[in-house]
């Protein structure tokens, strides 16, 4: 179904974001735009080594450069409560504690172990620069095999080994199944690391008022809240001397809302010092100090019976996920996603997983857009087309027998996610139909004879979004998975609201001010929107797992329903009518039935605030309401979509040309389809930027060898495709709002239709290309490999 | 020889049509002199080493990086920034397409891309989406995907090139 | 990162700057575009300890004809060069290479002499330089002397350059009647530099000139390709030897992502795509 608009309302139409007035017009003002009194400016001396002891540190030379005002190392830094990254609810999860600063071992390169700070950033550069260490270099563990080798050293050896995390599901006997299913495919996966890479880097400025002992931290960051609880619980700061506020970020995808030990080390410098200190992350650091993702080596397996139904999946991941546990978020996630998601969107009831977290010396893995679900969609895509290729099938037609259908929902898979409102045969048809599939099949087919290489990919996906109460509660983390929403009518009838929502571009606070206003009868424009900030916003979770509209809207539109009744409640009182017989539109209150103006929202407003002495003496007057909104026992939110993306690969270089993409969505009921949309673009984007260029490429001591935004490639506008959107609605049924998230689908179903197309226009030499990213040597090398197979 | 290499010289420009008198030590970029001296912070840093477009300006009238260029290279030059450029109007057309197409996210490359946009449009010239998008490939963007960006600078390049 | 600290000079002459790096020999580095040299700064590789700017240099901002020779200034602009009708016209193999050197910004500041000082093997210009049999002039307080573009380039980012000296201006024999020239590259992104490129032109009279970028330590013919293809038919199809007149001519490096192996059979398949294409391109 697709909800229809009506013209007064207010939900569903793609308003333009109003903060783009300011950011349009160079008058964003981001956390590197801020200047304080008396402000410091920080610069941290990083790890060379990916795994090295600290022999030495001599800080004499740094301290007498110019400017420099302190110089700080690891060991001092010890007396804060260290971040121990583990998931209280996963048994067995374990990670080393991890201190803001190496202190005397570093176990990756990039990792921080002094600071300078200066007068200037370049007088600290310049001091970081003559910090000495003296290091003895330690053999590194580079990837996830060598850290579960038999022999391998623990980077650890408080924790015993390696093996941050083990999980496994078995269900309905796989290997059976497996054992007798008509065909069994088989395919290994590789996926390099890569980085999230908002163009604004991490930055912040710690302020410490020595008079009162309050922090405020001005953080280019997701979460406000979640950072107050960081810094109150590992510093040993009362929350409410601690304000967190995030001006405009240039960015987050994820990155934003990790935990980074660079934190602790700058609000406690800053305490010391009793003075602003500012760290704004250079772009150098950014790449070896960000939180990276992926880095998983899988190997799985899918059983179909001779009609080309799916039996069972078998799926072997490791992910090697850094030196320590990502504080709060947890470096399971990717692994548990990967493994519980696979599949979801196919019928089937025997699956075997298995995930395996292991630490390595190199950067942390933390949170970046999709976490594991686009490993889960690209395993099960490819699978599928090989097995509909191994069969003779074509590859929409095995989809369309093995989608869930409607009728099967609620259900819940074999690897344990939850399916609801999903719609799988909608959104494929509706794809089919918008690239014009058997169109293309044929040009592929004719191009085919004259050795052009073209590829069709179809990737069906899940997003789980909005991560709720049943899965952050019990992992003990202190993230609030709800949301407030606090509404003030002013004085002129218009609506000041605060939402704990964070807007790093998505466009959130514009969805809220559309729910807001259509809550409450208003028009968008006499709503105004704020967040981003932990001394004033309703408590609440802030941006990540796509939940802004989902659970903060929700909140929102609580708050406006309540504000609603209150004022037509005193709208009632002040014009003798009865509160069931009036309504709010475009800001005047009027008569249900006849629709005639009874009082403007803004006559009501200047009683209410400034004639109180014309209202009946028990008229109670409350115009400032607050709602949150958790939904205490449900995981999240299902949103699923289907991308296919259309390329041609050119045997002789290696090279993939993007020649069309395509993505529909169902992400319950669309707020604001301009913005929808756009998050979509934009993820699609990030996603072949993950398939075709995004990697950090390490030498065979560990060192990483791309260090910079001149080898470590993001897409640009040149090799983009045009992106064609649709959308089908299907409204989430637990909330009153209907909506899911969005911000992930874009890039977790275009990563799966562009590893699907790229193997597809290889069939006719029989090669496959399983290593992310495709370079064009992986290709060549694919290419060779089987020809040489021949 | 009277002219001696120093550490900080004088640099004398003309900014968003304002002329401007600064010290500055000669290791200083151009951005980070509009950014920390003139407190113009509408320029972006996005790398810092000449490759995201982020901190792109117009000197003489021509986009360029301004983390590749020395603030004392600036002496005696006309120098435009996003917010200069904004408050004469001179963007008006791109940013209303911005606007209305949805073209920024989170707003950190935006001056660049608006820059690097008002150049390519200035001359009218017709293009086709390719060259627009190989125009514009020295700005990198990490939120919208790049798609509403090409179509609103084609929009204005189109509207431009109808009305001579 | 911010750069590190160094004294900057901005002579008002060319005598002035020329007695200024001579003065200051191996510690001065001229500054013209600064897209290269700042970039490297930014990333804090080097750390020279004087900026001689040579951008205010006017005389050497110039691109002339004067018979059959294109005088190029080493401050001439890329986007300067990218739009020379006179380029166009004489030497419109640099025409062909300019769209692909880096971004419209890059363009707009970066010079001709910076890339050529510069000498990095992937680069545009210094290999279009060396198939078009440029010369340089180099000029110090000591005076002024020509080298060939060959013989300039001595190695990954190395050139003949002597403490001292500066390119003056490049002198481009115009491409003779009746020849055919085209230019090609395989980067992963528009504007990055290439995996692999190569810069052609073919005149009735002599052999091809080929140079492939970033597949050897410098810009350079490739003779021996070259002389493998001299009289072949075209269009060119599974030739035999080329792999191994190539790997005579060409040394690539492993580099991060892509090995010397694949370079070089890129440089192969450019190779057939470039010429068989320049045979379609219409003579001058």
């Amino acid at each position: 179904m697709s909800a229809t608009v009506k013209d007064d309302a207010v939900i569903g139409k793609g308003f333009p974001r109003k903060e783009l007035q300011r950011l349009l017009r160079g008058r964003g003002r981001y956390v590197a735009d801020i200047k304080l009194p008396r402000m410091l400016h920080l610069a941290f001396v990083r790890s060379p080594h990916p795994h090295a002891r600290i022999v030495d540190i001599q800080t004499a030379e740094a301290l007498a450069s110019p400017g420099v005002v302190g110089v700080y190392i690891g060991k001092e830094f010890t007396d804060s409560e260290p971040l121990v990254g583990i998931a209280l609810h996963r048994r067995g999860h374990k990670s080393a504690p991890q201190y803001p600063m190496a202190v005397d071992r570093a176990v990756w390169q990039g990792q921080p172990v002094a600071a300078v700070v200066a007068e200037t950033r370049a007088e600290a550069e310049d001091a970081a620069e003559l910090v000495q260490v003296e290091w003895e270099e330690l053999p590194a563990i580079t990837s996830g095999e060598e850290a579960v080798a038999p022999d391998a050293k623990a980077i650890h050896p408080e924790i015993g080994d390696n093996l941050a995390f083990e999980h496994t599901i078995s269900v309905n006997d796989p290997e059976k199944t497996l054992a007798q299913s008509h065909i069994v495919v088989e395919q290994s996966f590789r996926f390099e690391r890569q980085t999230g890479l908002p163009l604004e880097t991490r930055g912040m400025i710690a302020d410490w008022n020595p008079g009162d002992e309050s922090l405020t931290v001005h953080y280019a960051h997701q979460s406000p809240f979640q950072m107050q609880e960081i810094f109150s619980r590992h510093l040993g700061i009362p929350p409410l001397k601690i304000r967190v506020i995030a001006p405009d970020v240039g960015g987050g995808f994820g990155i934003k809302l990790n935990i980074y030990g660079e934190d602790l080390a700058v609000v406690m410098i800053a305490r010391r010092l009793g003075r602003p200190v500012k760290f704004i992350s250079d772009r150098l650091e950014s790449l070896v100090s960000d939180a990276h993702a992926r880095d998983h080596d899988i190997v799985a397996k899918m059983g179909v019976s001779a009609e080309g139904r799916i039996t069972s999946m078998w799926l072997d991941d490791l992910g090697a996920v850094g030196a320590y546990g990502m504080p709060f978020r947890f470096n399971v996630a990717e692994g548990m996603m990967c493994i519980t998601m696979a599949g979801a969107c196919y019928d089937f009831s025997s699956y075997w997983g298995r995930t395996r977290s292991v630490y390595v010396n190199k950067n942390l893995v933390g949170m970046y857009r999709g976490v594991g679900i686009p490993l889960a969609c690209i395993v099960t895509e490819v699978l599928a087309d090989k097995a509909a290729r191994q069969l003779g099938m074509d590859p929409a037609d095995f989809r369309r027998l093995n989608h869930r259908r409607k009728e099967d929902l609620p259900c819940v898979t074999p690897n344990g996610s939850q399916l609801d409102t999903v719609s799988f045969e909608e959104c494929f048809e509706k794809v089919l139909k918008l690239m014009d599939y058997d169109a293309l099949r044929k040009e592929q087919a004719d191009l085919r004879k004259r050795g052009i290489l073209r590829g069709i990919g179809l990737a069906s996906f899940v997003e789980a979004t909005s991560y709720g109460p049943p899965y952050y509660g019990p992992s003990q983390a202190s993230i609030s998975t709800q949301d407030g929403c606090t509404l003030r009518l002013e004085p002129a009838g218009v609506v000041r609201c605060i939402t704990s929502l964070t807007d790093q571009g998505q466009g959130t606070l514009t969805g809220i001010a559309q729910i807001v206003a259509e809550a409450v009868g208003l028009s968008f424009d006499q709503v105004e929107v704020m967040g981003n900030d932990s001394a004033i916003s309703p408590y609440g979770g802030g941006a990540w797992a796509s939940r802004g509209m989902a659970v903060g809207g929700e909140a929102a539109l609580n708050a406006g329903r309540a504000l609603k009744q209150n004022i037509i409640a005193l709208a009632a009182a002040i014009t003798q009518n009865l509160p069931e017989a009036l309504d709010i539109k475009a800001g005047e209150i009027v008569n249900k039935e006849s629709g005639a103006a009874v009082l403007s929202v803004a006559e009501l407003g200047r009683i209410a605030y400034f004639r109180q002495d014309t209202l009946p003496k028990d008229a109670d007057v409350q115009l400032s309401v607050t709602r949150s909104f958790a939904d205490n026992h449900k995981h999240y939110y299902m949103a699923n979509g289907i991308q296919a993306s259309y390329v041609e690969v050119d045997e002789a270089t290696g090279f993939i040309k993007l020649l069309g993409h395509w993505a529909v969505d169902d992400c319950g009921r669309i707020i604001n389809p301009l913005q929808v949309d756009e998050q979509v673009r934009g993820g699609v984007v990030q996603g072949i930027g993950a398939v075709l260029y995004e990697e950090f490429m390490y030498g065979p001591g560990g060192g990483l060898q791309n260090g910079s935004l001149v080898d470590y490639l993001i897409p640009a506008a040149s090799e983009m495709p045009d992106i064609h959107v649709a959308h089908v609605e299907t409204p989430e049924r637990t909330t009153q709002l209907g909506a899911k998230g969005i911000g992930e689908a874009g890039l977790i179903g275009a990563m799966g239709a562009l590893w699907v197309s790229v193997n597809d226009a290889l069939q006719p030499l029989g090669a496959t290309v399983a290593h992310q990213p495709f370079t064009p040597e992986r290709v060549l090398l694919a290419i060779k490999a089987a020809k040489a197979g021949r | 020889m009277t002219n001696e290499p120093k550490h900080s010289l004088t640099v004398e420009c003309t900014v968003n049509g304002e002329r401007v008198r600064r010290e500055v030590p000669a290791r200083r970029h151009l951005a980070d002199f509009l950014r920390e001296d003139l407190e113009l912070t509408g320029t972006h840093l996005g790398c810092e080493h000449g490759v995201c477009g982020a901190c792109s300006v117009l000197v003489d009238g021509a986009v360029v990086r301004s983390c590749l260029m020395l603030a004392v290279q600036a002496h005696g030059r006309r120098i435009e920034t996003i917010e200069g450029l904004s408050d004469s109007g001179a963007l008006k057309d791109l940013q209303t397409a911005f606007i209305e197409r949805n073209a920024a996210q989170c707003g950190f490359c935006t001056a660049g891309m608006l820059l690097t946009a008002h150049q390519l449009t200035a001359s009218g010239e017709a293009m086709t989406r390719p060259e627009i998008r190989e125009y514009m490939s020295g700005n990198l963007c990490r939120c919208t995907g790049y798609h509403a960006i090409i179509d609103a600078v084609e929009a204005v390049l189109r509207s431009k090139s109808r009305t001579p | 990162m911010k750069y590190p600290d160094f004294a900057y000079v901005r002579p008002a002459s060319l005598g002035e700057a020329l007695d200024c790096l001579q003065k200051y020999g191996d510690s001065a580095i001229p500054l013209a575009g600064g897209q290269s040299l700042l970039a490297t700064l930014a990333m804090r590789l080097s750390s020279p300890e004087i900026l001689v700017d040579i951008t205010g240099l006017t005389e050497l901002s110039e691109i002339a004809r004067e018979g059959d020779t294109i005088r190029i200034g080493a401050l001439v602009k890329h986007v300067q060069l990218l739009q020379s009708p006179i380029v166009r016209g004489a030497t419109p193999l640099f025409t062909a290479a300019l769209p692909h050197v880096a971004h419209v910004a890059i363009r707009n500041r970066g010079t001709f002499g910076g890339s050529l000082a510069f000498a990095d093997p992937a680069a545009e210009l210094p290999a279009c330089l060396v198939a078009l049999g440029g010369t340089l002039v180099l000029g110090s307080s000591a005076g002024r002397r020509e080298i060939g573009a060959e013989d300039f380039f001595t190695g990954l980012l190395e050139t003949d350059l002597r403490p001292g000296e500066l390119i003056l201006e490049a002198r481009v024999p115009a491409q003779a009647p009746g020849s055919r020239w085209n230019f090609s590259e395989l980067s992963r992104r528009h504007g990055d530099f290439p995996l692999a490129g190569l810069a052609a032109v073919m005149s009735p009279m002599s052999e091809a000139r080929l140079v492939y970028l970033g597949c050897a330590d410098r810009p350079k013919l490739a003779t021996a390709t070259a002389g493998m293809l001299r009289g072949a038919s075209y269009p060119l199809k599974d030739v035999p030897g080329l792999a191994a007149a190539l790997a005579e001519d060409l040394d690539p490096a492993d580099t991060p992502g892509c090995s010397a192996e694949t370079r070089l059979q890129l440089a192969g398949t450019l190779t057939y795509r470039v010429l068989n294409d320049l045979q379609e391109i219409p003579a001058r």
